[in-house]
């Protein structure tokens, strides 16, 4: 389906130099790219292998001689010669500050990694000061864009605010959003095309939203949970993931990932069951598939799951006759 | 698309305001009845789809027409469009101008931004709210708001009033008091005074040494005979006699650089832009001025329209170009009112259209009004809101020259840059070259506001001093304190560096910046701190929320700014004051450096350049 | 990209993104359909044609190629057989003659004509709107002529494309799970094949073809066939006439099901044998819609009782006395399957993981074959390019279901995103999106028949009678209904669907039933969630 044209040019490579190490990379890769050739472990937030990179969270910022900002390697592409720090002071400061800023403005609990960078780069989110209480539901969004109170200085202003539970299948925990635009990309043009969720709103009141912030369950939204598989911090989760999460239930340590066909149509999608206790908590698809590039539709992220709740139930009503 | 509406309706008038804009529905697939002969086939699919770019003309007619933008008429535009109305609710909530919940009919914004701060706004606000409330509370049929900067700042305090309705208006005012501001608030513009013509902005009009605003006060900006009488339209023809290669040659030779901030030498994006092989190419005039304390371009499309029309054609013209976009910022009804009439008249003429002058060049231009919101002035930000997208400025490269609007080959310019075409043209680059000084060339406009005996937009060559330049306002005010230089986005300059030349070497060299030409003269009677807490305060609601270092960054700094600047008042303890310049550095560094684009990077500059300059915050200064 | 037939935004959601990756980046988009489906909606043109007229549509297209001068002359003289008479065929069908037959404006079967065949490639898609019809195999030969016509086969991005239902619909096919050919598509009537496999089965392979699902119930009328051993299938419910094929199983001596749930199938066995679920609780492989071989892999421990459905089919043949019917993994199969089919050779389990699977031909485990099928069409030299692709003269057959006075709605079938087939394995996750079944109208009908939106009433066809809410469709118009078999327990639409099947495909006619709607009284009437309308786009 997706096999590409073999047109027989020689792909060019170029050289660049990571920290002092010369690296050389096919024409076209990012410097994010040249950075994972030399070894180094960048981090990254808004980046997704799926998608084409916003650069918007600024964590993967590097140095690149020559150029007057930072630069973010999740999106720049390697130029012959380029010259690169990633562990400079600047970059360092600018890679903690964006860790502090989020961190200070958002719950990061369930960001994969955030502990361990935070640790990296010296991170203090709480330096701002104390955070502000978490807003009621829905106060953030019906804000006046252009037009913000006055702080008071004694918190730190955060995003928080009470999980969003208008359906059986996933949850919108916007608490936890960093705004890194992903699930409004993988709904929008890049993959789904439901549009479902737009950014709303501007600056730090920016939100997530459907239309006029209406609930899910009355919007465009398909529930292909496609915006849950690419969201780096679990701001979007699976329904079941979030109520064993809740119920202090969750435990990855305990968890398989096998990754199997669809058994709807005849598209033939890839699905990585994750499996807790012999019952499928989530649903995924392997980002480097050719089929499915990590998407699925609503039968194959969320009719799984419950597919053998529903079997149990039927089969326990029945009497076997093998 | 298959897009999903909820179940709101819009009303027959929102119906209709959207149609006066977009004519009837194609078909009932788009909008339109079910029409009983067209059940079995449609026509759609990318057809539908191309004309996102009249998303938010199409949100300012509905704003115009009622006030407010409904679910029922938000999604109307977007059947109309075949936009989601997800991201359609997205672009709106965007601009701070468009209301997506009820409002009145009318509404008054009362400027509170730097130049209307130091005259007085504070006192104006304090005010008004005693009189009619908060701000934002309904007031019998209108709303008053708090406002960034009008663009009025040579007549601050400013207010701009706009009434929705069948005849939609949309008036500039100033200076106002709160009997003014009341009364505007309580029956309309209809109660004010007429506002004074373009020329009270400009002090030194009718004066032989004006080049850019030689027009300015001496022809009546409505009147092409006029324009023409005073030499207009005699560059055009000269330019279509060098053609195009020649005007770039004279561009370049001209030394001219940007005027919106950046200073981009003018000629190599032209030359860059016109040597693209993919087609069409844009232009894109920036008319979205509004750094706080610029109302040069106001001034020039108030005062005289037409040296735009004809500058645009000749960049068009030289670039490649046969479709100009003119972008201008939503608080200028004059100005935009007067260059639509001369694109109007223009085309009447054939100075725009298929055939301009009869020299077998097409090229028009499309007017797009802004809707409040200072970032769509950035380069890049501009393109995705004339495209129907959110004003979010994009990352480069790619630069605008290889893709740039429509993902085409685009040269951006602003009012002021492209009006120094038809001097150059006229005397040639060279001569024009000769002006001002080596590296700064020809004559700048400045925009002098705050703290002087004549505020207004001034012009005089590259070189000159601050000095010379706040002595032509007719000198300060009162005890100087400081001068800021290019804005929100700019630097203070302290009393005893008034010699410094007023070029973009020299100001670079000083510290500060020229930036769009923004001279604020601050006196001793002015609260520093409040200034900059404004400041921070507008990059705050101004940010356009995607990148994490300015997003959090510009609150982060106004929340500091909040603590030092109570600490300051006595309001609270002292003891952290270093600490949080510390933070603010700290901050500001990173929004410096790993912002995506120039707003997050310049927007710790002031408040950076008063704690250095001026010893803000430190111990013992105010 | 012309999608015939086919809702894939909704029935095959993946494939549709592939479609809308080349939309987004300028493809053009033709949707035939009686519906104006979601996919219909992103197209460019829709044609919304007449249930049942495609062959028509087809050969108008077909004679506008023609008298456009848009054949392409080359490809047709080396690679087809069969063009006069296909072009003599097709003549009388001009554009006035089709917009009569079809209701598609002549314009928009011109404009369909002029984009496929002057597009430099072009894919046509089709679902079951070509195939769940009497006459489905000449609908599907319609499209090939296309294909054929404009050279849009056997190359890179050109190509026809059906669209397969169901997870291993093809692995079914390429395993030689059907009438006529062993694993691997090789003949059963090919001597040399048989003797291969012989060799290896070590038993005698009947030299003819079996039956096909509609043949044996139709033998099961006739008292040929006594036995049934059905496995994961739920004929009952997802067959033409449902009471009909109630009957059938019923009297049958003894009826085996195997499936992972108890199916209303199940309900009629003798003996049920409960299955593992093969996508999850067994190892093995399944062939998608592309052709593309991939594993299937064991997560979930299954129920206790459950077992593999190889392990139970080998048991049984133990029990019959067949022991060596003992295999070690799936993949010692798998690799036996690879021994004798030649289109798999290639596709060993560590190759279809590093490559994501692999589409079939894949002769040996050094090489992959283009991603497209009749290449050979396009040889230089006629002894690769083989035998040439034969054009189909095709008559117009409406659908045998008529409407009249009586039956005067046509009611069309099809898929919901959020549900699969008779709801069996759909039924079980709670879907914000399912609304409960209902039939669907167009404003106008619901006007005319004096419905309120939401209101139950009867649908009633020739054959059976169901009760279904009523809901306002504006993808609809006058005279053509929708339904879907999702829900079977609540409105079993197959009670009124006909079994009018193709001949060949043996495939029943679900897309076209003629049906009325009839008020109830009082509380049965009685108004459902169905209430609100869908696909709003008039104002």
């Amino acid at each position: 389906m997706t096999q590409s044209v073999d047109l027989g040019l020689p792909t060019r490579l170029v050289d660049v130099t990571i920290d002092g190490e010369t690296v050389r990379v096919p024409e076209g890769a990012t410097v994010l790219d040249a950075c994972e050739a030399a070894g180094l472990d960048i981090p990254t937030l808004c980046y997704g292998d799926t998608l084409t990179p916003k650069n918007a969270c600024r964590v993967c910022v590097v140095e690149v001689e020559g150029s007057r900002t930072l630069v973010p390697s999740c999106s720049r592409q390697a130029a012959e010669g380029m010259v690169v720090h990633t562990d400079s002071e600047r970059a360092r400061h600018s890679r903690k500050l964006v860790l502090e800023l989020l961190g200070s403005s958002v719950d990061l609990s369930t960001t994969p990694r955030a502990d361990e960078w935070m640790a990296d780069y010296g991170a203090d989110p709480d330096r701002f000061g104390p955070r502000a209480e978490p807003v009621q539901a829905g106060a953030r969004d019906v804000l006046h864009t252009g037009h913000h109170g006055e702080p008071d200085g004694a918190t730190a202003a955060t995003v928080e605010q009470p999980p969003k539970v208008d359906n059986d299948l996933y949850v919108r925990d916007y608490g936890k959003c960093i705004l890194c635009y992903k699930c409004v990309d993988a709904c929008g043009e890049q993959w789904q095309n439901s549009f479902a969720i737009g950014v709303a709103g501007r600056g730090f009141d920016a939100t997530i939203s459907t239309e006029f912030a209406a609930p899910l369950t009355d919007s465009a939204c398909v529930y292909c949970g496609n915006c849950v598989e690419v969201c780096p911090t679990g701001a979007l989760s699976f329904k079941t993931e979030f109520d064993l999460r809740e119920a202090g239930e969750w435990d990855e340590s305990r968890q398989t990932e096998t990754t199997t066909i669809c058994a709807f149509c005849g598209v033939g999608c890839n699905v990585s069951l994750h499996v807790q206790d012999n019952e499928i908590v989530k649903v995924t698809s392997p980002h480097d598939n050719p089929v499915t590039h990590g998407n699925l539709c609503i039968k194959g992220r969320f009719g799984l799951t419950h597919v053998q709740v529903a079997r149990k139930e039927r089969r326990g009503r029945e009497p076997r006759e093998d | 698309m298959d897009l999903r509406f909820r179940d709101a309706v819009p009303t027959a008038e929102e119906r209709d305001a959207v149609d006066a804009l977009l004519g009837p529905p194609a078909d009932g697939w788009r909008g339109g009845e079910r029409d009983a002969a067209g059940l079995q086939h449609a026509r759609g699919g990318h057809e539908a789809r191309d004309r996102r770019d009249l998303l938010l003309p199409a949100l300012h007619a509905v704003q115009d027409r009622l006030g407010w933008i409904s679910e029922g008429a938000l999604d109307y535009i977007c059947r109309r469009l075949s936009v989601p109305p997800a991201e359609a609710y997205g672009v709106a909530t965007f601009y701070a101008l468009l209301s997506l919940r009820p409002a009145p009919p009318r509404a008054v914004h009362v400027c509170t931004d730097l130049a209307c701060r130091a005259a007085g706004s504070g006192d104006l606000v304090a005010e008004t709210t005693r009189r009619l409330g908060p701000a934002g509370a309904p007031v019998n049929g209108a709303t008053w708001h708090e406002s960034p900067c009008l663009g009025l700042c040579e007549r601050a305090p400013a207010m701009f009033i706009t009434e929705a309705g069948d005849s939609p208006s949309a008036v500039s005012a100033g200076p106002v008091n709160a009997d003014e501001v009341v009364r505007a608030v309580r029956t309309g513009a209809g109660a004010l005074e007429p506002e004074a013509p373009p020329a009270v902005s400009v002090p030194q009009a009718g004066s032989e040494d004006l080049v850019l605003l030689r027009n300015v006060g001496m022809v009546d900006p409505a009147d092409l005979d006029a324009y023409r009488a005073r030499g207009g339209y005699t560059a055009l023809r000269r330019a279509f006699d060098l053609g195009p290669a020649g005007v770039l040659r004279e561009i370049n030779d001209s030394g001219l650089v940007g005027r919106g901030g950046a200073a981009f030498p003018t000629g190599r994006k032209w030359s860059a832009t016109a040597a693209q092989p993919d087609h069409p190419h844009y232009l894109v005039c920036n008319a979205d001025e509004s750094e706080p304390g610029t109302f040069k371009d106001r001034v020039l499309m108030e005062g005289d329209p037409y040296a735009l029309i004809e500058s645009m054609t000749i960049a068009g013209y030289a670039t490649g170009c046969h479709l100009g976009y003119l972008y201008i910022r939503g608080e200028y009804p004059r100005a935009e009112a007067a260059l639509l009439n001369a694109m109007a008249t223009a085309r009447e003429r054939g100075l725009l259209g298929d055939n301009v002058l009869g020299r077998g060049y097409a090229f028009d231009i499309e007017l797009r009004r802004g809707a409040g919101a200072y970032i769509c002035g950035e380069e890049t930000a501009i393109f995705n809101s004339i495209e129907g997208e959110r004003g979010e400025p994009r990352s480069k490269p790619p630069f605008p020259v290889e893709r740039g609007l429509f993902g085409k080959p685009t040269v951006v310019n602003n009012v002021e840059t492209l009006v120094n075409v038809l001097p150059i043209i006229l005397r040639g680059g060279p001569a024009y070259a000769a002006i001002g000084t080596g590296t700064s060339t020809g004559t700048k406009l400045f925009c002098v506001s705050g703290s002087v005996a004549e505020p207004g937009v001034y012009e005089v060559p590259f070189g000159a001093t601050l000095r010379e330049l706040l002595e032509l306002a007719g000198g300060v005010r009162e005890n100087l304190r400081a001068v800021l230089l290019g804005g929100a986005a700019g630097a203070f300059v302290r009393p005893d560096e008034l010699d410094v030349p007023l070029t973009f070497e020299d100001t670079r060299a000083a510290g500060t910046t020229l930036g769009s030409g923004v001279v604020l003269a601050i006196d001793d009677s002015t609260d520093l701190p409040g200034v900059l807490l404004r400041i921070a305060a507008f990059f705050r609601d101004e940010s356009c929320g995607q990148c994490v270092p300015c997003r959090v960054g510009t609150v982060r700094q106004e929340e500091a700014l909040v603590r030092l600047s109570a600490a300051n008042r006595g309001a609270g303890a002292n003891g952290h004051a270093a600490a949080d310049i510390a933070l603010l550095r700290e901050v500001g560094q990173a929004m410096k450096d790993a912002s995506i684009c120039g707003l997050g990077q310049t927007a710790w500059n002031a408040v950076e350049s008063a704690i250095d300059k001026l010893g803000t915050f430190q111990e013992g200064a105010s | 990209m012309v999608l015939w037939g086919s809702n894939a935004r909704d029935t095959h959601p993946i494939f549709f993104h592939h479609v809308l990756k080349a939309v987004n980046s300028g493809a053009r988009m033709f949707a035939v359909d009686p519906r104006r489906t979601s996919s219909a909606k992103w197209a460019d043109r829709w044609l919304g044609i007449d249930v049942g007229t495609d062959i028509p549509l087809a050969n108008a297209v077909a004679r506008e190629i023609i008298h456009a001068g848009l054949a392409n002359r080359a490809f047709i003289e080396r690679a087809t057989s069969g063009y006069a008479e296909f072009a003599e065929a097709v003549e009388p069908w001009t554009l006035e003659v089709a917009e009569q037959v079809t209701g598609v404006p002549a314009e928009l079967i011109r404009e369909l004509a002029h984009a496929y065949a002057t597009a430099e490639r072009a894919q046509l898609c089709w679902t079951l709107g070509i195939t769940e019809h009497h006459n489905a195999t000449d609908n599907v030969r319609a499209l090939i002529n296309l294909s054929l016509l404009t050279g849009h086969v056997g190359r890179y991005g050109s190509g026809l494309n059906p669209l397969r239902g169901q997870n291993n619909v093809q692995g079914g096919g390429d395993m030689g799970a059907i009438p006529n050919r062993m694993p691997g598509f090789q003949d059963i009537l090919d001597a040399d094949v048989r003797a291969k496999f012989e060799a290896v089965y070590g038993r005698e392979i009947q030299p003819r073809h079996g039956k096909h699902l509609t043949q044996m119930l139709e033998a099961m009328d006739e008292g040929e066939l006594t036995c049934a051993y059905i496995i994961g299938e739920n004929p009952v419910q997802s067959e033409a006439d449902a009471a009909h094929t109630v009957k059938r199983l019923s009297e049958l001596d003894h009826l085996v099901v195997q499936d992972i749930f108890r199916t209303a199938t199940a309900e009629l066995a003798d003996v049920v044998l409960p299955a593992t679920a093969a996508w999850s609780e067994s190892e093995g492989t399944v062939t998608n819609s592309e052709r593309r071989v991939q594993r299937v892999r064991k997560a979930l421990e299954p129920p206790e009782g459950a077992r593999d459905d190889i392990e139970i089919i080998c048991e049984i043949a133990r029990r019959m006395g067949h022991e060596s019917w003992t295999y070690a993994s799936s993949e010692e199969i798998w690799d036996e399957v690879r021994s004798l089919a030649p289109i798999f050779a290639g596709m060993s389990y560590k190759r279809l993981e590093d490559l994501h699977g692999i589409q079939w031909p894949c002769f040996s485990e050094d090489t992959l074959e283009p991603p497209y099928l009749h290449g050979r069409l396009w040889a230089e030299d006629p002894a690769d390019r083989g035998a040439p692709a034969p054009f189909a003269a095709l008559e117009h057959r409406p659908p045998v279901d008529l409407l009249d006075d009586d039956y005067p709605l046509r009611l069309t079938t099809g898929r919901r995103l959020d549900s699969y087939n008779t709801g069996v394995q759909s039924g079980g996750f709670s879907s914000p999106l399912r609304k409960g079944e209902a039939v669907d109208l167009s404003p106008e009908d619901v006007a005319r028949l004096g419905l309120n939106p939401g209101e139950r009433v009867a649908v009633i066809s020739r054959r059976g009678r169901v009760v279904a809410p009523v809901r306002v469709d504006q993808a609809l118009r006058p005279g053509l209904a929708f339904m879907t078999m999702h829900f079977p327990d609540e409105v079993d639409t197959n009670q009124l669907t006909i079994e009018a099947t193709d001949p060949i495909s043996g495939t029943a006619e679900y897309k076209a039933t003629a049906i009325r709607i009839e008020r109830l009284n009082g509380e049965d009437a009685v108004a459902t969630e169905a209430e609100r309308p869908i696909n709003t786009e008039a104002r």
